[in-house]
């Protein structure tokens, strides 16, 4: 149903256009547009057009970033599903009261800086740290681990900063499931595993798709995580291009970089509404 | 529906743990005398006191605040707007431009550092606080304009009309149906735009002059040159808040139930 026309305000349409086109569109222009052209002596590029930039992505040194990037993505996300779908199904099937009191739960560390809960990690993972102290009080090592600065330290940081995504969109769509489905196919004979995988996980699937674009994708640019946990051994592609912008003054380089990242993430958006349908809601909270 | 089996509610409590243990630590490392976190040398304030006679960080503290009520203001604004206006049509044009406004919260945040950069540059805007504003509203205008879009497809439009056909005028009628329904909608927006623009390091660092200091990006370089217990005494203190402003909104909540 649809309101008469006469009461439409088309006007207020006019900032979120000019916002978006402005601030939104034009940049992402114009930053395809600076990956063409070549470096200038200090900062900022002259207006050569040249491939350079993006051949220069060809090189061993920045693919097998790329590749460590994706990897590191990939390794993040599965573990992300494999420990947030049980929590936010779990979460689903609390009684009214425990739900809201879980939610706040979850909300209070989302209103912490994310520093500075990565920094706690610091403390229990530094060498002689909380957990070594536990660990070797317990008698189960006798020295340090020297896990900070290192690769699985850099994983666990993501997970940990990425987990409460899939936790919040595996929940809201458990949340709107309809339950009788499920009764109707055990009161049918499909036993407990089947008609979970038959009905709620599929059931569940936007949430989790949704969950899947809302970990992979921040997981390539994190560059913090990687700073913080993974000190300098652990080089990420939003590390490069944090480096070339500060450090390297190649603003070109850092927008081809930049462009071909944006490319990846594109294809995985495009493929995740393929199959959750065009209407998907990808923040999975609306 | 089944209740949870006591394994699952172990697994529910285990990952809560986890998710607290650093919020934990650095609450009680906040007290530590000593300042590296290896060693625990006894109870002390002073890191609290440090921080209180730190005029840089009561600056940033600011400057964020300022920072995420503009943004969040002004996303409010031009999102719910244009929530309501693309309700009553349907255009290929409003499409596209949804999809390019929520590009900002679909790419990495350094990309968006990265575009923003160049563009302001070429734009010769000085780096500051209006840079800084430009670029969280970009990203906040997603969260609300998915919240108040969803909100106003659930409540359907035949109360309005009711109301028009009782003879309001449109703005009656905004101020008084519309706006009522999608209120918790917009709230709820601006609350998750507003801890993302706190928090926001990535897109801050690269859109900010030498003299606007936020205060994610100075627990940003402080974490990066070195131990730093003044940075947790700073989240207690900030943890303190959030818990206190949590519980009241909740006890409104059940008041007004």
């Amino acid at each position: 149903m649809k309101i008469k026309r006469k009461h439409s305000f088309s006007a207020l349409l006019l900032p979120m256009y000019l916002f978006t086109i402005l601030f939104v569109f034009l940049p992402i222009v114009y930053m395809i547009y600076i990956s063409f052209m070549t470096r200038a002596e200090v900062w900022g590029f002259d207006t050569h057009v040249t491939l350079q930039n993006y051949m220069r992505i060809l090189e061993p040194l920045y693919l097998d970033t790329f590749v460590r990037s994706l990897k590191l993505a990939f390794t993040t996300t599965v573990l992300v599903i494999l420990i947030g779908y049980p929590f936010g199904y779990f979460m689903a099937k609390l009684s009214a009261k425990w739900k809201a009191r879980m939610m706040m739960l979850m909300m209070i560390p989302f209103w912490t800086s994310s520093l500075v809960r990565l920094n706690g990690w610091v403390i229990v993972f530094q060498s002689n740290g909380v957990l070594d102290k536990i660990l070797m009080g317990l008698g189960i090592t006798t020295e340090p681990l020297k896990l900070l600065y290192s690769y699985p330290a850099v994983v666990f940081g993501m997970i940990y900063a990425l987990c409460p995504f899939m936790i919040l969109s595996v929940y809201s769509s458990v949340e709107k499931m309809d339950w009788s489905l499920l009764e109707a196919a055990v009161d049918l004979g499909a036993n407990r595993r089947k008609a979970f995988f038959d009905i709620t996980f599929k059931m569940t699937m936007p949430g989790l798709l949704s969950g899947v674009v809302l970990t992979f994708i921040p997981s390539m640019g994190l560059f913090f995580v990687a700073d913080i946990l993974g000190g300098s051994k652990v080089v990420l592609v939003g590390n490069i291009i944090q480096e070339q912008l500060t450090k390297g003054r190649n603003v070109p380089f850092a927008a081809a970089l930049s462009v071909i990242l944006m490319i990846m993430t594109s294809l995985i958006i495009a493929l995740y509404r393929k199959i959750a349908g065009a209407d998907a809601n990808i923040s999975g909270l609306g | 529906m089944k209740k949870n089996s006591l394994l699952s509610t172990i697994y529910l409590w285990i990952v809560t743990i986890i998710l607290y243990i650093p919020i934990i630590l650095t609450v009680i490392y906040s007290f530590n005398d000593n300042k590296s976190p290896v060693y625990w040398t006894g109870f002390s304030m002073r890191w609290y006191e440090e921080l209180a006679h730190d005029r840089s960080m009561k600056e940033a503290l600011i400057n964020s605040l300022i920072l995420a009520f503009s943004s969040c203001g002004l996303s409010i604004l031009i999102a719910t707007s244009a929530a309501l206006a693309m309700r009553k049509r349907e255009s290929k044009w409003d499409k596209i431009i949804t999809y390019l406004s929520t590009l900002p919260i679909m790419i990495p945040e350094i990309i968006l550092g990265m575009v923003f950069l160049g563009v302001f540059s070429f734009m010769n805007l000085p780096f500051g606080m209006l840079t800084l504003i430009i670029a969280h509203t970009t990203f906040c205008i997603p969260y609300i304009f998915s919240m108040v879009k969803a909100r106003l497809q659930g409540i359907g439009t035949q109360l309005e009309e009711a109301a028009y056909d009782l003879g309001a005028r449109p703005f009656r009628v905004f101020w008084d149906v519309t706006l009522p329904s999608i209120l918790p909608a917009i709230l709820s927006g601006a609350i998750l735009a507003f801890a993302m623009s706190f928090d926001d390091v990535v897109i801050s660092i690269f859109v900010t002059g030498a003299s606007t200091n936020t205060l994610a990006i100075k627990i940003y370089t402080k974490l990066k040159t070195g131990v730093t217990p003044e940075i947790n005494a700073l989240a207690t203190v900030l943890l303190v808040v959030t818990i206190a402003v949590i519980l009241l909104s909740e006890i409104t909540k059940k008041k007004e139930e």
